[in-house]
């Protein structure tokens, strides 16, 4: 195994032993922390799938964290506070497939026609439609509109409680390992070297017989959908949502994420979210302007580390992948 | 006659620039056929508009008997006409071999398959090293593409439009800025796969032209000025004033 395996496997026990041993230890702030990092982490893997190896710059990903979370919390608002019987329902089962349903059917919609555009205008284009998610659950009184929601019961799956933080944790763990694997297995398929080549040069790529389009929608698609489930961990987790999780600016921290911690590696997006959150935590204790020095700090990997983080691991590890 | 290609009437201007002046050629199957002209005469626009990457401003391009004058890029690639670039286009990311089993992958069914890793099935590895041997470039076989010296890309392209399996392929100056020993290779090479496909090769290297083509046509301004045998077009006045620059 090369060193990038290496790291990435040791990454993956460091996050399965130590928040458990933190919590059993009486330290549950740090299994608060942990746990978030994995449900971030999920989407930021999700987004790498598009961003690193598709080179599609979404500026709009955490749209599909907040229609997941709104898929566990309106279906909750009813089940507690009637109307709407339809889709009244604690049914974790039922909230991961309106989840990942929505997502992916917002993916495809928004995709369609944000794959029309390229460069910055994808990037325009992507970000104006995560907005209008944003907006649209802004304006929803019912559901509390910026005020946001709170989720009273936390959705039932059948033999886990998710209100038990290791249950939780477990099954964002789990659930995150089996997202890696899952990106893992198709950016090396033939429908990755696809992606990937698309990424690399699209005229050649047209030239070669490939109809780029459908390949890059799917990806769009898929990503989407993964990062839906995240937003139902994320509710999950919180018990609170709100539109907030949908702005802009959420979507720029997956993208950090990604970029920070390497694009197009397996390890790199938990590595960003990592340490996006260990920034995050110690920063805003020292300013509540924290964004600033974050935002110099990116700045400044993007300049001076190719590749992020894991670029570096990459440089001293001298291997050629 | 045993048309292959078609083009009447092509015409495609660039702003004030009028590149592609009215153009009427026939290739036919099996042969191969070559297209020279001065620096801006407008050979890279003609087969980028055969390929599908320009759209021409009116005309129209049949191949194999139908109308593909409006149809996309990849499409055309489909139907069996690759072409090459005058200036490198490959995945520079990717490795030499991925840059030619992504070529082989094209024409072995659809693509949206998941989950088995590509780089483990062996027809596509196998049949990609076998187009990288031909042209000479097995031992760089896993080095990223980016790796690669300027002669080393040129035959790269070679191999990628040859593992396209089209039947008509299109080389846009496949020696430009090769050694006088790579070129007499890459001039061998080209003689090889005479017969084998039909080739439209543009360059400016006069010995290879006339060593390689079936017929020649010669295109100046936009305007294509003549088409013939070698013999015809190395004799036509028309030629030698507009083109060859003689007296
Ligand atoms: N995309 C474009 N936009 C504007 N002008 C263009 C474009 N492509 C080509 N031209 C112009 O069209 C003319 C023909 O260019 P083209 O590249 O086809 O010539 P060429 O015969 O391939 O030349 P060379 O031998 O130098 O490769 C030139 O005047 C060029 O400047
Ligand atoms: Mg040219």
């Amino acid at each position: 195994m090369n060193t990038i395996g290496k790291i990435t496997i040791a990454g993956m026990l460091i996050l399965a032993i130590v928040p458990p041993v933190l919590l059993l230890s009486g330290q549950a702030f740090y299994m608060d922390l942990a746990t978030r990092l994995v449900i971030l982490g999920i989407g930021a893997v999700s987004l790498n799938l598009i961003l690193g190896f598709g080179g599609m710059v979404s500026f709009g990903h955490a749209a599909f964290i907040g229609l997941g979370a709104y898929a566990v919390g309106i279906p909750a608002y009813h089940a507690t506070y009637g109307e709407f019987e339809m889709v009244a329902s604690y049914n974790g089962l039922l909230h991961i497939a309106l989840a990942v349903g929505f997502s992916a059917l917002f993916a495809l919609i928004t995709g369609a026609i944000s794959l029309r555009t390229k460069g910055v205008y994808f990037i325009m284009i992507t970000m104006a439609f995560g907005q209008m998610a944003y907006y649209f659950f802004l304006s929803l009184d019912i559901y509390g509109g910026d005020d946001g929601l709170t989720i009273d019961v936390r959705s039932e799956l059948p033999l886990i409680n998710l209100d038990s933080p290791m249950q939780l944790y477990g099954l964002s763990y789990v659930s995150l390992a089996v997202a890696m694997y899952l990106v893992h297995r198709m950016v090396n398929s033939r429908f990755g070297m696809v992606l990937q080549g698309t990424k690399g040069n699209v005229e050649r790529m047209a030239t070669l017989g490939y109809n780029t389009y459908y390949y890059q929608l799917l990806a769009y698609v898929i990503s989407g959908a993964m990062c839906g489930y995240a937003g139902f961990l994320l509710g999950n987790f919180t018990t609170f949502i709100s539109p907030d999780m949908m702005h802009w600016t959420r979507s720029g921290e997956l993208m950090f994420m990604v970029i920070l911690g390497g694009a197009s590696t397996a390890l790199g997006p938990i590595l960003g979210s990592s340490l996006f959150i260990l920034l995050e935590e110690i920063l805003s204790s020292f300013t509540i302007y924290w964004h600033l020095p974050f935002g110099l700090l990116l700045i400044l990997v993007v300049l001076f580390i190719r590749g992020g983080i894991m670029g570096l691991f990459k440089n001293m590890g001298g291997s050629s992948k | 006659m045993n048309t292959l290609l078609q083009i009447s009437g092509l015409k495609k201007q660039f702003g004030g620039v009028i590149a592609t002046d009215d153009v009427n050629l026939e290739v036919t199957k099996g042969e191969l056929h070559a297209i020279i002209g001065p620096n801006g005469a407008g050979k890279t626009t003609l087969i980028s508009q055969l390929s599908g990457a320009v759209r021409p401003d009116s005309g129209t391009i049949t191949f194999k008997g139908s109308n593909i004058t409006n149809r996309p890029a990849h499409a055309r690639a489909q139907l069996g006409i690759t072409r090459s670039f005058q200036i490198t286009s490959l995945i520079m990311s990717m490795s030499v071999l991925d840059n030619v089993a992504l070529a082989v992958q094209a024409h072995d069914g659809h693509s949206f398959k998941l989950f088995k890793p590509a780089r483990k099935i062996t027809h596509l590895r196998k049949n990609a090293l076998q187009f990288l041997q031909q042209v000479g470039l097995e031992n760089r076989a896993d080095d990223p593409a980016s790796a690669l010296s300027h002669g080393e890309h040129r035959q790269l392209e070679l191999a990628v439009a040859l593992a396209s399996s089209a039947e008509m392929m299109m080389l846009d100056e496949p020696m430009a800025g090769l050694g006088p020993e790579e070129s007499a290779t890459m001039i061998n090479f080209l003689k090889t796969l005479k017969g084998q496909k039909t080739i439209l090769l543009i360059e400016h290297d006069m010995d290879a032209v006339f060593a390689l083509a079936d017929r020649i046509s010669v295109l100046v301004y936009g305007k294509i000025i003549a088409t013939g045998k070698p013999d015809e077009i190395r004799f036509n006045d028309d030629v030698r004033h507009a083109y060859l620059g003689e007296e």
